[in-house]
């Protein structure tokens, strides 16, 4: 009884093995073809806002050159290897953002960038992986839905860091780290109930955190609330964002035609704003060839999770699924007007080099949770 | 209510995972068609609504640089102000023919080179509709020239702005600084939001140090512009947060008294008040007018300032690394006492000389009988050689760093050198030499690689006239925020110098009999009615660090550094003095006017007196 079963598995395996060369590489195809699209419309896009600077062109594609390298080898590394590093990575992590805040270099203000001489990088971003990739590992060894304890050191691993980067102060990054460790929180199966505990506890401490507020940070807070307090133009960024999707209509003005970008109305417009392009020139056409190719991505990611193959690796496929698209909500959700402004990139398009390495490294990890499944499935 | 086994199978756990999984993908599902709809209300329902907009598209945000704070002295006199100027500025996308507009504008105002090279970089990292200045405070003829003209130039208008004033020209900049204009590099590393409007920045000095304080928080106007990037209207106006005032720790009429005492000379001069670490004056000399740079000073201003012999750019206050001379005796003079290395009472017969090995170190008089107290009074070379022969360099070395030499002073300028102690460590790093007893000898009279600024001095010796409670010096006294918040600089303590009573007495008694005793080399200081404690220190160098000059001009005799440390009055400390003058024995006799100044004319005394009783 026991043997042919093990025999055929082992067949099986082995047929699963040789069917492609994409699981000996450790890639999926899908995901790839689904990033590699999603970059070259990107570049597309990129030219025409960057007012058709090669250069410019030229820089992302090597940031993107070197975040598929990343991604290559993340998809080789087995999750069993995740499962041991992670704590120390965790660990790194948070002594980084530390040393931010202690030797920081400050850019615009805010401390996020650490100088090592050869390179300036933002630890912050680190967290954006860590912190999912950590409360997986931690509630993948725990029975599920998590009772009590588990979820208050959940709380903690993911209040450290989001506190942390909050500090430097980045608000932006420390909400998304914040909603990466949430994420892995939501397909634990907690019960729904919690979330709106939860809400209802930040709800509730809000007007008592006011009182003791420093006036700076009041009129931060009311800033993010309503742009038009924002002296700096925040409102004046999203209308004219509105203004610039708006008037492309179905079809969009055509390639290197927006008005909006082209004659400097719309700031940032190769960065944060970069959807008001696409919706500019593109129209509603190129905005839903994007968002069909980000659904791809996310629908394949979610495939991935759902086949993973424990209770960790599927917790880790799920949350770094959820943390994807909730970068890429956020960021259109922003730029069209229905959610607040928080400076963050759309993923894969905006101008910018670690947001690029940190996705595609997310992508990597996907991957090799997807190609090692078969191997080590006993 | 479910129930949940404490083990768990897998598939138990998949199938729940699995729920959440679709739940979640619902959701995302859901959310993709809020954005789905959302584009769809603007680029299709309300795609005419902002079509029109965009055409008619016009709304720009033109940024109001903030007034720069105004700088004043402990007194309330203003040292830094905004006056009205007169700029040509042009808006570069309504200027039909650049180059042949420059060329016709030449005829009118004065464009140098410069002007027009700063200009095309600008152009280039501004807004094709927004205005460049091409020339910064034009005369009054130019003014009229220009307006009769204005028809010949479209795009280009004059407009008043403000420019920095500095009411002291050269007499406050050793202390302020100076702003300019924002150069390319500066440029790259500023917040281009809060710069947006701005034309000038802090190059040195205080203006430097405290230039986001300074600066204040850029304003806009929301303005609606024609088709052609010309203003119709202001829609909305968001008024800039002028920068802070700074009160600071100078009295501008002390330091004007010390400039008016060393003309002629190169040199500089520190006064602090030793009980708070306040910064009283702070001269250089000689020194150069900072309005000139405030609009980029021309090439040939500038290579002229820069290739006078008297180095008029030099900032000697901070900068200014000298050999110490004898004014260092007080301090090993502190240690020896401390340590035990002499009897105060005890007196050595000084020949004139003293041998090492085959070496032969004179002192220039031969001063006979000479006890602890009268070695300073004298600055007898030879006692202090054989007090370093027997102290060795370590309890040299720590006495002076622990007085703050060799360190920043922390002082509020970015440019301020920090001297040099020198240390046996040092030595062999540097010069790949062991430390030689000989060193310990040109150690005890100051010379050798010893090197101070006359800011570390006037901290020296202010730290000594307060028995050793160190104040950090500094120059802010207070700032004023625009809304009315008034800060008041607190006096920062250092570490305390922590030697026993005995041992102040003997030194500052010593330092007493600098300017009473019959021998007492500070003669030159004169006799006055306060009571005062100093040091003189004579430095025979013949180059100075960081500074150049011909020494064949100059008469042999006239090739030393005199130095000068005082404070008084001895018992309750008012005011602290370090003076260092270059090729002249003037030190003391500008002490002295410095300080009638401050304790006579000023009424300092008086008010020392009274605080010391009370």
């Amino acid at each position: 009884m026991e043997l042919p079963n093990f025999i055929s598995r082992l067949m099986q395996q082995r047929d699963i093995q040789m069917r492609t060369i994409w699981v000996r590489l450790h890639l999926d195809a899908p995901l790839l073809i689904g990033i590699l699209l999603l970059t070259l419309y990107g570049l597309l896009v990129l030219f025409s806002a960057a007012d058709q600077s090669w250069a410019v062109v030229t820089k992302q594609l090597g940031r993107f050159l070197l975040g598929i390298i990343l991604m290559f080898i993340a998809a080789q590394i087995p999750p069993e290897k995740y499962r041991v590093w992670i704590p120390s990575i965790y660990v790194a992590g948070i002594f980084l953002l530390v040393l931010v805040l202690v030797f920081g270099h400050t850019g615009k203000g805010a401390q996020r960038w650490l100088n090592l001489g050869f390179i300036r990088f933002q630890p912050s971003e680190i967290m954006k992986i860590a912190v999912p990739v950590m409360i997986a590992w931690y509630l993948g060894a725990k029975n599920l839905p998590p009772r009590f304890t588990p979820l208050l050191v959940s709380a903690i691993l993911i209040i450290i860091p989001a506190a942390l980067i909050a500090k430097q102060p980045d608000l932006g990054t420390a909400l998304m780290v914040a909603a990466g460790g949430l994420s892995v929180l939501l397909f634990t199966g907690i019960r729904w109930r919690w979330f709106v505990i939860f809400g209802g506890i930040v709800a509730a401490t809000a007007p008592v955190a006011w009182l003791f507020m420093h006036d700076y940070q009041r009129n931060r807070v009311l800033t993010f609330l309503n742009p038009d307090l924002d002296p700096l133009g925040t409102g004046y960024h999203i209308i004219q964002s509105k203004i610039a999707i708006g008037s492309g209509g179905f079809f969009g003005k055509g390639w290197f035609n927006g008005t909006q970008s082209h004659l400097d109305f719309l700031p940032e417009h190769s960065t944060d704003f970069i959807f008001s392009v696409i919706g500019e020139e593109f129209g509603l056409m190129g905005a839903i060839i994007l968002l069909v190719l980000y659904a791809f991505i996310i629908g394949r990611c979610l495939y991935i999770a759902s086949n993973a193959y424990d209770s960790f690796t599927r917790l880790l496929a799920g949350s770094l699924s959820l943390t994807f698209f909730f970068a890429l909500f956020v960021n259109i959700g922003m730029v069209c007007g229905i959610l607040p402004v928080v400076g963050m990139p759309l993923p894969l398009i905006s101008y910018g080099g670690t947001a690029v390495v940190t996705v595609l490294t997310a992508f990597g990890i996907l991957m090799s949770i997807q190609t090692h499944r078969h191997i080590i499935k006993t | 209510m479910r129930q949940y086994s404490t083990l768990q199978n897998p598939q138990q756990l998949k199938s729940l995972f699995q729920r959440r999984l679709w739940t979640i993908t619902l959701i995302i599902a859901f959310l993709f068609l809020v954005l789905v709809v959302r584009l769809f209300y603007l680029q299709i329902i309300a795609n005419r609504y902002y079509s029109t907009l965009s055409a008619n598209n016009s709304i720009n945000l033109a940024p109001i640089s903030p007034p720069r704070g105004l700088i004043y002295d402990r007194n309330g006199i203003l040292l830094a102000d905004n006056v009205p100027a007169y700029n040509l500025m042009v808006i570069p996308n309504i200027v039909p023919d650049m180059p042949k507009t420059i060329e016709e504008l030449r005829k009118i105002v004065v464009l140098s080179d410069d002007d027009i090279k700063l200009f095309n970089r600008q152009i280039s990292r501004r807004r094709s509709f927004q205005e460049v200045p091409i020339r910064m405070k034009l005369s009054e003829d130019e003014v009229a020239k220009f307006s009769i003209n204005q028809f010949r130039f479209p795009g280009v208008h004059i407009q008043v702005g403000v420019v920095r004033r500095y009411p002291f020209a050269n007499d406050l900049v050793t202390v302020l600084g100076y702003v300019g204009r924002i150069n390319e590099q500066e440029l790259g590393a500023l917040d281009q939001d809060n710069y947006a409007g701005s034309d000038y920045i802090g190059k040195i000095g205080i203006e430097k140090y405290y230039e986001q304080q300074l600066h204040g928080t850029v304003g806009y106007r929301q303005v609606e512009m024609d088709a052609s990037g010309r203003e119709v209207r202001t829609l909305k106006t968001i008024s800039p947060i002028p920068g802070e005032q700074l009160y600071l720790t100078i009295d501008s009429k002390l330091e004007e008294a010390a400039i008016q005492a060393m003309q002629g000379l190169s040199g500089a001069l520190v006064a602090i008040d030793p009980n708070n670490g306040q910064i009283l004056a702070l001269v250089s000399m000689p020194a150069y007018d900072p309005n000139m740079f405030v609009n980029g000073v021309n090439t040939q201003e500038y290579k002229k300032l820069r290739q006078d012999p008297s180095q008029p750019l030099f900032n000697r206050a901070i900068r200014g690394q000298y050999p110490f001379g004898s004014t260092i005796k007080v301090f090993l003079a502190l240690q020896a006492l401390q340590g035990r290395y002499v009897d105060p009472k005890i007196q050595i017969f000084d020949q004139g000389e003293v041998k090492l090995g085959s070496h032969v170190f004179h002192d220039m008089h031969k001063h006979g009988w000479v006890d602890f107290s009268k070695a300073i009074e004298v600055s007898c070379d030879t006692y202090f050689y054989l007090l370093a022969l027997k102290m060795g360099i370590h309890p040299m070395n720590e006495i002076i760093q622990n007085f703050g030499f060799g360190q920043y002073t922390g002082i509020e300028m970015n440019e301020e050198l920090r001297g040099l102690v020198p240390t046996p460590a040092w030595k062999q790093k540097t010069l790949h030499q062991g430390w030689y007893p000989g060193d310990n000898l040109n150690f005890s009279i100051g010379q050798g690689w010893l090197l101070t600024t006359p800011l570390q001095l006037a901290h020296g010796v202010a730290t000594l006239s307060m028995r050793g409670q160190a104040y950090q010096p500094t120059l802010i006294l207070k700032t004023i925020k625009p809304d009315g918040h008034v800060t008041i600089a607190q006096s920062r303590l250092k570490p305390e110098v922590k030697l026993d009573d005995a041992t102040w007495d003997g030194v500052i008694e010593g330092m007493v009999q600098v300017i009473r005793g019959p021998q007492g080399t500070g003669y030159r200081f004169g006799r006055p009615e306060y009571s005062v404690a100093a040091k003189t220190g004579t430095a025979q160098v013949f180059s100075l660090r960081g500074e150049k000059y011909n020494v064949a001009k100059l008469a042999k005799n006239l090739h030393d550094n005199s130095m000068f440390i005082t404070f008084a009055p001895v018992d309750h400390p008012q005011i602290a003095i370090a003076v260092a003058i270059q090729n002249s024995p003037e030190a003391a006799k500008i002490a002295r006017k410095v300080m009638d100044y401050y304790l006579l004319t000023e009424g300092h005394w008086q008010k020392g007196a009274l605080n010391g009783t009370t």
